[in-house]
């Protein structure tokens, strides 16, 4: 089972923001995408999830195109990097969301919920309200959220930026950890080389998505 | 703080509709480059508060216009010294109303944005109250207090429009005053400037735009007044709007009413165009502003006694007339019982117009928020087309009841629709004076909700209506309760469009007592004092209510994460 984003062009403001860009991840693989900002890896994690209509280009899944498809049909997650957790909702209540969007019955979705917090080490949190989380915990809880639904493939978008030094280096370590023992397949966007080797099977630059292309 | 979470703070208070870019300001190009995508898939829901607008709104103003633009009505009126003595007198009791509001309401708003002392915030809910009173209230408050000889004359009616409006000015230019950078007042003081020459040079002159805007909304609301100059002005004192009122009800002359419903309606568009120009005009540039308040403590016993003088004055300002009310309940006719009349108002027919006011503040209720929250999505939704529908909605706020009455009252009395003594008449025109409170509650939060929540919510599998239904709804919770609120208060006190539209069994509180106070008899009086207690009391109780809804959902925990700078007060008012 291969994703795969086959020519994604975005223009905005008459600026190319991407060119006719390919990326392609294997099952079970974690792709590092790394690249100065504005260099557009976000915008294109957000025309994988679906969130933004590129210009030209096809997202598969196989042999599955899912470029005409809403976000909430791609079975695609996404670690924002400013975690938006839901303010009216608790721990719980954030991680069992996509699980309640699928109609999963609440018994398994409080048994999932208390798995993913014990994955993400914080069992007992489930009651907190997201207010009173630190910046490390908040992360966690918008990982553990995003794992819930168990997606196709789950996109982190600088999911560790703006965290100090010493919490950062130990989420990486987690993180790392973490997305080995689900096995998810995961595209991990950042613009620190050091935590993109640590993370990852395989290290791309941007640059290296628009050599990929066979006729350049 | 406590200022802008209020939730007459949120509709008296600034309003700027450029906060939903300005959130934004920092976060990432993908971000933006998503925002730039979304589809109208919203604007389908403009449709219904549009229809809702569009007949009951606009129907009724080309219906009126029509009639009072026929010739023969208009040349009458113009040619007509008594109208034109009204339109004078509508005029200059507003523009000195309004300037006496400014002047006593500058000092006790900078007092209560700068000073900490106790009883600050009981003091800043207090003199909010006269607001939100139903002008009948204050009408009769002002006739309970005042000297005989002062009655139906022309003070009273200036005494009580300054006693109400003062709280916008104090809501208005102590909001600003309180995100004003106090580094400038110290600033001012190493120069040598004192207290009060600084306040005269440096804090009034910045505060220029946000008095100059609070100050057009006073107009608005004195040029328009109608239970005040009901009331306390008797019969020889008409403004526009009771003689538009008198010529429809009593000598049934609508087409001289329709006239004078267009000449108001382009007195009150002209005046509000020259003000919007000159307050263009008069705004400041940018003003360093902080997001939290700075309050000092008054350093000299001269400068103590000063605040503490202005504080038992302004408490007194706003109490005493309440309490004279209040008393006045309890003088009735009948000696060693002083409960009469409050007895007789649960035993009379006018208890049967508590429940009157009870069934059509719900209907209004029901009707202004559902309009004003699909006004408010369809808005935040698509910000051009938005932009037209927010303007359209608050059109009838500017065009007075009086005259939203009156258009209703001569559109709908005939087929295709006929209502004519339909109870439904009244929630309908409550509704269109209430929705845009709501829209003004519900539109900022619902703006200052983050795309990228939204994204989250799809991406873990929820589709549009679900996004909708567990993402949006909750966020908005509060502000629809504070929304509806202010529809329930607004809908007890209405009188302009009620005493227009309503039928035997749908007198409303408001209408009972201008009924009674029309056949002055001591008991009379005790029982419209004591029918205005009450309503009093309930407008008080809701609005506490709404002060005090747990915010967790509230506009400021949502962004507090993300400080961004406040706007300059009144020159971002959209009128």
């Amino acid at each position: 089972m291969t994703l795969r984003a086959i020519g994604i062009t975005v223009r905005f403001d008459q600026r190319l923001i991407l060119d006719d860009v390919d990326l392609s991840v294997d099952d079970g693989e974690i792709v590092a995408l790394l690249g100065p900002s504005g260099s557009g890896k976000s915008t294109l994690l957000r025309v994988i999830a679906g969130l933004l209509r590129s210009e030209s280009g096809m997202i598969r899944w196989d042999e599955q195109d899912l470029t005409a498809l809403p976000p909430h049909r791609r079975q695609i997650g996404l670690v924002f990097q400013d975690e938006q957790l839901f303010p009216h909702l608790d721990v719980a209540g954030n991680i069992g969301f996509g699980l309640r969007m699928a109609h999963v019955p609440r018994r398994r979705i409080a048994e999932r919920t208390d798995e993913l917090l014990h994955l993400v080490q914080l069992e007992g949190f489930g009651h907190r309200s997201i207010h009173e989380l630190s910046g490390g915990e908040a992360k966690r809880v918008a990982l553990a959220r995003a794992l819930a639904p168990s997606p196709r493939v789950l996109l982190l978008d600088e999911p560790l930026t703006g965290l100090d030094r010493e919490l950062h280096d130990q989420l990486v370590v987690e993180l790392a950890a973490i997305l080995r023992s689900v096995g998810t397949t995961a595209v991990h966007v950042t613009h620190d080389v050091d935590e993109a080797k640590a993370m990852a099977d395989r290290v791309l630059t941007m640059a290296d998505l628009c050599r990929e292309r066979p006729s350049a | 703080m406590d200022e802008d979470r209020s939730a007459i703070g949120s509709v008296v208070g600034p309003v700027s509709p450029a906060t939903a870019s300005e959130a934004k300001a920092a976060d990432t190009e993908a971000a933006a480059i998503t925002r730039s995508q979304r589809h109208a898939a919203t604007l389908w829901i403009a449709v219904v508060p549009t229809i809702f607008l569009a007949v009951f709104f606009g129907w009724p103003l080309v219906t009126m216009l029509h009639r009072g633009l026929a010739w023969s009505a208009f040349s009458s009126v113009l040619g007509d010294s008594g109208i034109r003595s009204v339109v004078w007198f509508t005029a200059w009791q507003a523009v000195v109303s309004t300037v006496a509001t400014v002047v006593l309401g500058v000092w006790p708003a900078y007092v209560l944005a700068r000073y900490r002392f106790t009883g600050r915030r009981v003091l800043g809910a207090l003199l909010a109250v006269p607001f939100v009173l139903p002008t009948v209230v204050v009408g009769l408050a002002f006739l309970a207090l005042l000297p005989d000889t002062w009655r139906r004359s022309v003070p009273a009616i200036l005494v009580a429009h300054v006693w109400m409006n003062v709280a916008v000015i104090v809501r208005t230019v102590g909001s600003f005053v309180s995100q004003l950078d106090p580094g400038l007042e110290d600033a001012a003081a190493t120069l040598g400037a004192s207290r009060w020459k600084t306040l005269r040079h440096v804090v009034l002159p910045l505060a220029k735009g946000a008095i100059l805007g609070s100050a057009a909304i006073v107009f608005l609301f004195c040029f328009t007044s109608f239970g005040i100059v009901r009331i306390l002005g008797g019969p020889a004192h008409p403004t526009l709007e009771v003689e538009i009122w008198r010529r429809t009800t009593q000598s049934l002359d609508l087409s001289t009413a329709a006239a004078l419903s267009v000449i108001q309606l382009v007195l009150i568009l002209g005046a509000l165009s020259i003000w919007t120009w000159r307050q263009r005009r008069a705004a400041n540039g940018p003003v360093s502003m902080r997001t939290k308040t700075a309050f000092r403590t008054a350093s000299s016993p001269a400068e103590s006694l000063a605040v503490a003088v202005t504080a038992v004055v302004a408490a007194a300002f706003v109490l005493v007339p309440v309490g004279r009310l209040v008393a006045q309940s309890m003088q009735s006719s009948r000696p060693g019982n002083p409960l009469a009349a409050w007895q007789a108002i649960v035993h009379s027919d006018l208890g049967a117009s508590l429940w009157a006011s009870a069934r059509i503040a719900a209907g209004a209720v029901l009707v202004a928020t559902v309009m004003g929250a699909l006004a408010s999505i369809a808005i935040a939704g698509n910000p051009r087309a938005g932009a037209l529908l927010d303007a359209g909605l608050m059109l009838p706020l500017g065009t007075s009841a009086v005259t939203i009455g009156f258009g209703l009252l001569i559109t709908f009395d005939h087929s295709p629709i006929d209502l004519r003594g339909s109870w439904v008449m009244l929630p309908l025109g409550h509704a269109l004076v209430a929705a845009p409170f709501v829209v003004r509650a519900v539109l900022p939060t619902l703006r200052g909700i983050d795309p990228d929540l939204r994204h989250a919510a799809s991406t873990l599998g929820a589709g549009p209506w679900q996004v909708w239904r567990n993402v949006d709804l909750p966020v908005l919770r509060r502000a629809l309760i504070v929304g509806a609120g202010f529809a329930a208060a607004i809908s007890l006190g209405e009188f302009g469009a009620s005493s227009f539209l309503a039928r035997s069994g749908t007198e409303t509180v408001p209408l009972a007592i201008a009924r009674l106070l029309g056949r002055p008899s001591k008991l009379n009086l005790a029982e419209a004092s004591a029918l205005a207690t009450v309503l009093m009391v309930v407008i008080v109780v809701i609005l506490l209510v709404l002060d005090r809804q747990p915010g967790a959902m509230g506009q400021s925990d949502f962004h507090r994460r993300r400080a961004r700078p406040s706007r300059l007060a009144g020159t971002e008012r959209s009128r």
